[in-house]
């Protein structure tokens, strides 16, 4: 048995590494998909163009207004003075925030009473928005409570130094200083090596089939079962070692922390690629040809990144999806790499997600399996 | 150029998509499937934090904080635990986002004057959703540190009413900030770029690779009208596919509809013509279908996901990434996109979008031609 799996692995390993353009697309498009992905996804906002409309012209107005502009995220760009110009340049999206300051701001300010600051947002990218207002919500009441505070002061000195206070301690744990980066990396890493094993693995399968070769090789004393495990077994040691090209990528390049054990993700690794390759041989017995291999393996990538919460979060989708997604490995795989990448947490926190890829990955390479040996009939 | 062979080209191509079952599943299930996929799947709003807190003290004023914070739909307090480690276990393991901690002399200190701060330990794995709950929760204490002072001014004899100052927020063109209505749009997008590079330079690619283009070349048809009669027909299905997205956009995910249909279509036109070239390019180079699969996925897929604004805000990337994105036609067509349906742009203001397009639907067409022309003499 092992003398003619290891001709069969041979063989495969010569048929993967000959042709010039399989080699291409083993190593080339992951290269690039994760630099592109590294720098481009991103849901920081930084240096939103900002429009004010200051129509008080005082120098609570100005203070407020240099409060947004000392900030990273917003930057004043044009001083208009008129209404009508924020809708100009929030058509032409020349401005993505407006501030509009009515007149009598200060005067209401000082008398106490509470004067409207109406913030325009461009909604075309709800999450910019989304960003964007809860920042500028957050500096408005700073101010106002730092003006407050100094009406207090001035009113009763004696009292206010006693008054109660709450302050909220924030402490954003494994990724500090919120880059998106650190998030979105250890999820290229599971989604890439996704849609490059199941795509391998169905093709070459599809291919033997396809340019007759399939039978050719049914013909000789090889067991469907090593022929199995001689079409798997390449690209499993191929996942493997994108998983560490990759990875390699984002703790060099990108500078994502690695903070747990290499062994837990080299464990993760292996259980995923167990049900990356069940997809693969399962797109196979059910493709006819690489056209229609490449098609059906694209109706199992789309979702599968899409719901294993790689850019969206899972809580925000309806119930019936979030229980959906519990059918995806990528799921699992993602939280065991943002675990033992940003967390560096181990097997004991771990355990479940490894219990359910394992579970998935075993019960899809039976069903292939299975269905490859029926195929073979 | 004869239109009787181009006829007979693109109806034999027709035949070949309407005979083979899954093309035809593919071009008219794909965009759907995409569609009800972001749609459903792409919710960057932020609610429902999954909160658990560590109250040390549990006195009155200890819950009426954390009443504040399940009062608001952000939050979601999911459990109370009795120790720091069962906290930090739960931040560890995913179940909680967010860990509030309370210090057991919270009301005494209150009562006392001395500031006092409530820790929030947040899971800043996912940076954006972190980012958000951060914001909220320094918002809710705000709040009732400004209402406990006020009350306790009051006892004091000195009145204040609340913050002077009140944030009217308005969101334009995307009113609620529904995700949907800023992915649905940009789908269209991902539709045409599977539609016509991948799906073309496949089937083309196999046309190659089997021979039959040779066979094809060897009758009086000129290479113009083969070039032709073969895009035409997946001309034609895209078109139908953005009038399909279109009609499921507004009537299921009720995506508001401000511009005009013409200026859709010619844009969507455009920018097929784009990537149909594109597609047909690639599959004269690349001769496999494995490679000119990948190819294209990395040509046209991966930047109409990535860099075209679809998803990140393309402002937000690094400047080398921004030059990037301005050779890419698919840039253009989402914010083309966004601007018709969000925002209403009529096509004279659209010169920014239309005019780049243009000028890479005659470049890239004249240089499909050109490759087409070489490979065959």
């Amino acid at each position: 048995m092992f003398a003619r799996l290891k001709q069969m692995l041979i063989k495969e390993f010569i048929q993967v590494f000959r042709d010039k353009r399989t080699r291409f697309v083993l190593f080339v498009p992951p290269i690039v998909q994760m630099l592109v992905f590294g720098y481009a996804a991103t849901y920081e906002i930084r240096h939103v163009p900002t429009a004010v409309l200051d129509l008080d012209h005082t120098q609570e107005s100005r203070e407020l207004v240099a409060r947004f502009s000392a900030t990273p995220y917003f930057d004043v760009k044009q001083e208009l003075d008129d209404r009508r110009q924020i809708a100009d340049i929030l058509d032409r999206g020349q401005a993505v925030v407006a501030l509009h300051i009515h007149p009598g701001f200060a005067e209401q300010l000082r008398s106490g009473q509470t004067a409207p600051l109406q913030i325009i947002v461009d909604g075309t990218n709800s999450n910019t928005a989304l960003i964007a207002t809860g920042y500028a919500n957050q500096i408005a009441q700073g101010f106002a409570l730092d003006y407050q505070r100094d009406r207090m002061q001035r009113m009763s000195p004696a009292l206010v130094e006693r008054a109660p206070q709450i302050q909220l301690d924030a402490r954003p744990w494994y990724n500090e200083s919120f880059t998106s980066r650190w998030f979105f990396v250890p999820g290229v890493i599971g989604s890439l090596t996704l849609v490059l094993v199941t795509t391998l693995t169905a093709f070459a399968v599809v291919r033997e089939r396809e340019i007759g070769t399939l039978e050719q090789m049914m013909v000789t004393p090889i067991r469907p079962s090593e022929f199995i495990l001689g079409k798997t077994l390449p690209f499993f040691l191929i996942g493997l070692f994108d998983v560490a090209l990759i990875g390699t990528i984002g703790t060099f390049w990108f500078r994502v922390p690695f903070r747990g054990s290499i062994f837990v993700l080299f464990a993760g690794t292996v259980v995923f690629l167990l049900c990356m390759l069940g997809i693969g041989l399962f797109i196979s017995t059910v493709s006819s040809t690489q056209q229609q291999a490449m098609v059906t393996s694209f109706f199992f990538i789309m979702p599968a990144i899409t719901f294993s919460g790689f850019g969206f979060p899972i809580s925000t989708m309806p119930q019936w999806l979030q229980t959906l997604t519990y059918l995806d490995p990528l799921r699992y795989f993602l939280i065991v790499l943002r675990g033992v990448y940003l967390k560096g947490i181990g097997f004991d926190i771990l355990w479940p997600q490894m219990a359910a890829m394992l579970a998935l990955g075993v019960t899809l390479l039976t069903v292939s399996v299975f269905r490859f040996h029926k195929a073979l009939d | 150029m004869s239109y009787r062979r181009f006829a007979a080209v693109a109806s034999k191509e027709m035949i070949q998509i309407i005979r083979d079952t899954r093309s035809l599943i593919i071009v008219i299930l794909m965009p759907i499937i995409l569609v009800l996929l972001f749609g459903y799947g792409v919710n960057l709003d932020v609610k429902h934090v999954p909160v658990y807190v560590f109250d040390r003290e549990g006195s009155q004023q200890s819950q009426d904080l954390l009443k504040r914070f399940q009062a608001s739909e952000y939050f979601r307090l999911i459990r109370a635990v009795d120790s720091y480690p069962k906290l930090v276990r739960a931040i560890d393991d995913g179940h909680a986002k967010l860990g509030l901690v309370i210090p057991p002399d919270f009301s005494q200190r209150l009562r006392s004057g001395q500031p006092v701060s409530v820790q929030a330990i947040v899971d800043a794995t996912d940076d954006n959703t972190a980012n958000v709950a951060v914001n909220y929760s320094q918002a809710v204490v705000n709040g009732f540190s400004q209402d406990v002072q006020i009350e306790w001014l009051r006892d004091r004899g000195v009145t204040f009413t609340g913050l002077p100052l009140n944030v009217e927020a308005r969101t334009w063109y995307n009113e609620d900030l529904e995700s949907s209505a800023f992915i649905v749009p940009g789908v269209l997008a991902l539709v045409m770029s599977v539609i016509g590079a991948f799906l073309t330079s496949l089937t083309i690619a196999r046309e190659w690779e089997r021979g039959t283009m040779e066979q094809l070349v060897s009758t009086p048809v000129t290479s113009l009208e083969i070039m032709l009669g073969k895009l035409v027909p997946y001309f034609v299905i895209g078109m139908f596919d953005v009038a399909v997205c279109t009609a499921l956009a507004l009537l299921w995910f009720k995506v508001p509809f401000r511009g005009s249909l013409m200026t859709l279509f010619l844009c969507s036109a455009l920018f097929l013509i784009v990537v149909l070239s594109l597609g047909f390019f690639i599959s004269v180079i690349a001769k496999n279908q494995l490679a000119a699969s990948q190819i294209a996925l990395i040509a046209t897929f991966l930047p109409a996901f990535l860099l075209s604004g679809f998803l990140f805000a393309i402002e937000q990337m690094p400047t080398v990434i921004q030059y990037i994105t301005r050779m890419l036609p698919a840039r253009y067509y989402v914010s083309a996109l966004k601007k018709i349906f969000l925002k209403g742009t009529p096509a004279t203001m659209l010169y920014g979008e239309l005019v780049p397009l243009t000028i890479f639907t005659v470049v890239l067409a004249t240089i499909a031609t050109r490759a087409f022309h070489k490979r065959l003499v």
